[in-house]
């Protein structure tokens, strides 16, 4: 069981430093001068509702935007200051984006993991087979190798997509919302994966109660703000649902293992807010 | 969790045939067809004279008297055109595979997206009214390279939306900007106002390698050769952006420069071979098709069987249009299109997932 272990000891080296960092596109500003900072092994946790900036921020976390003012830094590199390739080496990324026009197979997807690590014609160095059939086992995707990925489910895709993230032997990983389309129990194993797999790793997370299980820190981002941060059971407070999420959270402990999970309703809007800390 | 696919129409990579052996075979049997290329055609000289002859260009032996004419033919007619039906075969082939990676979508080609028409415009520019004379023996692929850059930009910037490019966007534009262009080429010709113009503007639409001579050879096999090489050096980068902007860009492949670098050289090579061979469609479009049902999708491999593949067809395209009705000739884009349709209506029964925006 792999809980979350106590709050970041403030004398440690940061390893991801997001920097006051400011987010535009298309000259509207999306997320407002975010720090956050995440200490090596760490699973950091973004959590918000629809449209808050979680995205965002990842998207400029893994190079896509750039930011329009901050700077995200890793182990002391200024990430956009580095090469989109060098960048790619310590960066790897499992975004939302599925669609793809052109029927490559399952090992061929993971192998591209290896694309920033390539010198000259690019040709696949030795071992590469070797790291991306390892991944694949680790995924639990190995019978998979040989389909094509699009005849695959969302579930076996998201799982072909951790993959490559992997063999890209990144020293962060980003994921945004990396349960979608997976069920259950493919969602604790993803989680479980990124902690064992070693980087650092970043997350937007929808589900709150998987965010409290398995992150050791959680950022509650609201209109490109953070909101709240901390480890999960300090920041995860009714008050603080009912205000960002607008549902009524109520803490009840697992029989079991004792781990508190959160049951969500709908806010009466007739009702007034009940602003006390969680029962 | 291990789920049958959801529409069964997905075949089973297991068909794939290995790259390398393919190559190998199509590249042996590009030789032979460029031997056939020479050996067919209205004068018949028969096979072993023109290994003979061919044989004497290459080795400097001496010919008999009577041999001096078809000696001509077989080295100043037929060889050059030859090998530039398979340099265009080729070329289009390879900015097929570029042009569908660069707008994520198989459906595109240098034709169907109107830079083929546009570098059609360029070419009449020179040839009708002697536009960039200074240029000299540059001129016509310097104007047909220029304007399809420009015709390419028009496309891209006609087709871009705040989000990206959308196929059908795209190949909109293209179907609408190439009619225009079309239209400029056919009103260039009426105003040239000379006698064979009217011929040659159906050479531009529908292509044909009548024209070809010695001279045309080193820069369309240079430029295609340059293409070739940088392309396959970017095969790797080509498949990340085939996988999304979001994905190159986290696999550390800038998909925005890499578009910029697709764009020349796809502008470069369309341009060239436009300028010798005219608007020849379907070529770039079938192409990479057949090459990735054949070896998958992975750029490394497509880019070497796909020129070779190309090469081949428009070789053979070359020779059937040239010997089916001598001494009349047919434009080559007659037969690529009788080619292309059916093959292409077939590909997309049996593989209609591959073409919709299903995401």
């Amino acid at each position: 069981m792999t809980g979350p272990s106590g709050p970041a000891d403030p004398t440690a080296a940061q390893d991801l430093d997001v920097d006051t960092v400011s987010v535009e596109l298309a000259g509207a500003r999306l997320v407002h001068e975010v720090s956050l900072a995440a200490a090596a092994g760490q699973v950091v946790g973004l959590v918000g509702p629809n449209g808050s900036g979680k995205s965002t921020l990842l998207r400029c976390v893994y190079r896509v935007l750039k930011p329009a003012g901050g700077a995200v830094r890793l182990a002391g590199d200024d990430l956009h200051a580095l090469s989109a390739r060098a960048s790619a080496r310590r960066v790897a990324a499992l975004t939302q984006e599925h669609s793809a026009e052109f029927d490559f197979t399952v090992a061929e997807v993971v192998a591209m993991g290896r694309l920033p690590h390539r010198r000259g014609f690019g040709a696949p160095a030795d071992g590469d087979r070797e790291r991306c059939a390892e991944a694949l086992r680790k995924v639990r995707a190995g019978h998979l190798a040989e389909r094509g990925f699009l005849s695959l489910s969302g579930g076996e895709k998201q799982r072909v997509l951790f993959a490559r993230a992997l063999v890209q032997e990144p020293r962060l990983l980003v994921l945004d919302e990396p349960t979608n389309h997976l069920d259950i129990a493919h969602q604790l194993e993803v989680l479980a994966l990124a902690r064992e797999a070693g980087p650092t790793v970043l997350t937007a997370l929808h589900d709150l109660n998987l965010a409290a299980g398995h992150c050791d820190l959680l950022y509650v981002l609201r209109a490109g703000r953070i909101v709240a941060s901390g480890p999960p059971r300090e920041v995860l407070r009714p008050a603080l649902l009912a205000e960002v999420f607008g549902v009524r959270a109520t803490p009840v402990r697992h029989p079991g293992t004792g781990a508190v999970q959160l049951l969500f309703d709908r806010l009466d809007p007739s009702a007034p807010l009940d602003r006390s800390p969680g029962a | 969790m291990n789920r049958a696919p959801a529409n069964g129409a997905v075949g089973p990579p297991d068909r794939r045939i290995p790259a390398l052996p393919l190559a190998v075979g199509l590249a042996a049997a590009l030789l032979l067809s460029l031997v056939c290329g020479v050996a067919f055609g209205f004068s018949g000289i028969g096979l072993p004279r023109v290994l003979r002859l061919l044989g004497a260009g290459l080795t400097g032996g001496r010919l008999e008297a009577d041999e001096a004419a078809a000696y001509a033919i077989v080295w100043e007619i037929r060889l050059p055109r030859t090998v530039l039906a398979a340099v265009v075969g080729a070329g289009l082939a390879a900015t097929g595979v570029a042009v569908q990676a660069l707008v994520r979508n198989a459906l595109a080609d240098p034709f169907v997206l109107g830079i083929s028409s546009g570098a059609a415009v360029g070419a009449n520019a020179v040839l009708l009214f002697g536009a960039f004379a200074s240029l000299g023996v540059w001129a016509v692929s310097a104007s047909a390279f220029g304007s399809a850059l420009v015709a390419m930009a028009l496309v891209y910037l006609a087709a871009r939306t705040a989000y990206g490019l959308t196929p059908l966007r795209l190949v909109l534009t293209g179907t609408a900007l190439s009619h225009g262009f079309a239209a400029t080429t056919t009103l260039m010709v009426f105003a040239a106002d000379r006698g064979e113009a009217a011929r040659s503007a159906m050479m531009w639409l529908l292509g044909s390698l009548g024209g070809a001579t010695w001279g045309s050879v080193p820069i369309a096999a240079g430029t295609v050769l340059a293409g070739l090489a940088h392309l396959g050096c970017a095969a790797g980068r080509l498949d990340g952006l085939a996988m999304g902007d979001e994905t190159s860009a986290a696999l550390g492949v800038d998909p925005d420069r890499l578009r910029r670098e697709l764009f020349v050289v796809t502008a470069a090579v369309t341009g060239t071979v436009v300028a010798v061979s005219g608007a020849i469609g379907f070529v770039g479009l079938l192409v990479p098709h057949l090459a990735r049902m054949l070896v998958g999708a992975a750029h490394r491999r497509v880019l070497l069987v796909a020129p070779l593949a190309g090469a081949l067809l428009l070789v053979w395209v070359d020779i059937a249009s040239r010997t089916l009705l001598a001494p009349a000739e047919l434009p080559v884009g007659v037969f690529t299109a009788v080619l292309g349709v059916p093959v292409f209506l077939l590909m997309m029964r049996r593989r209609g997932h591959a073409f919709g925006g299903r995401s």
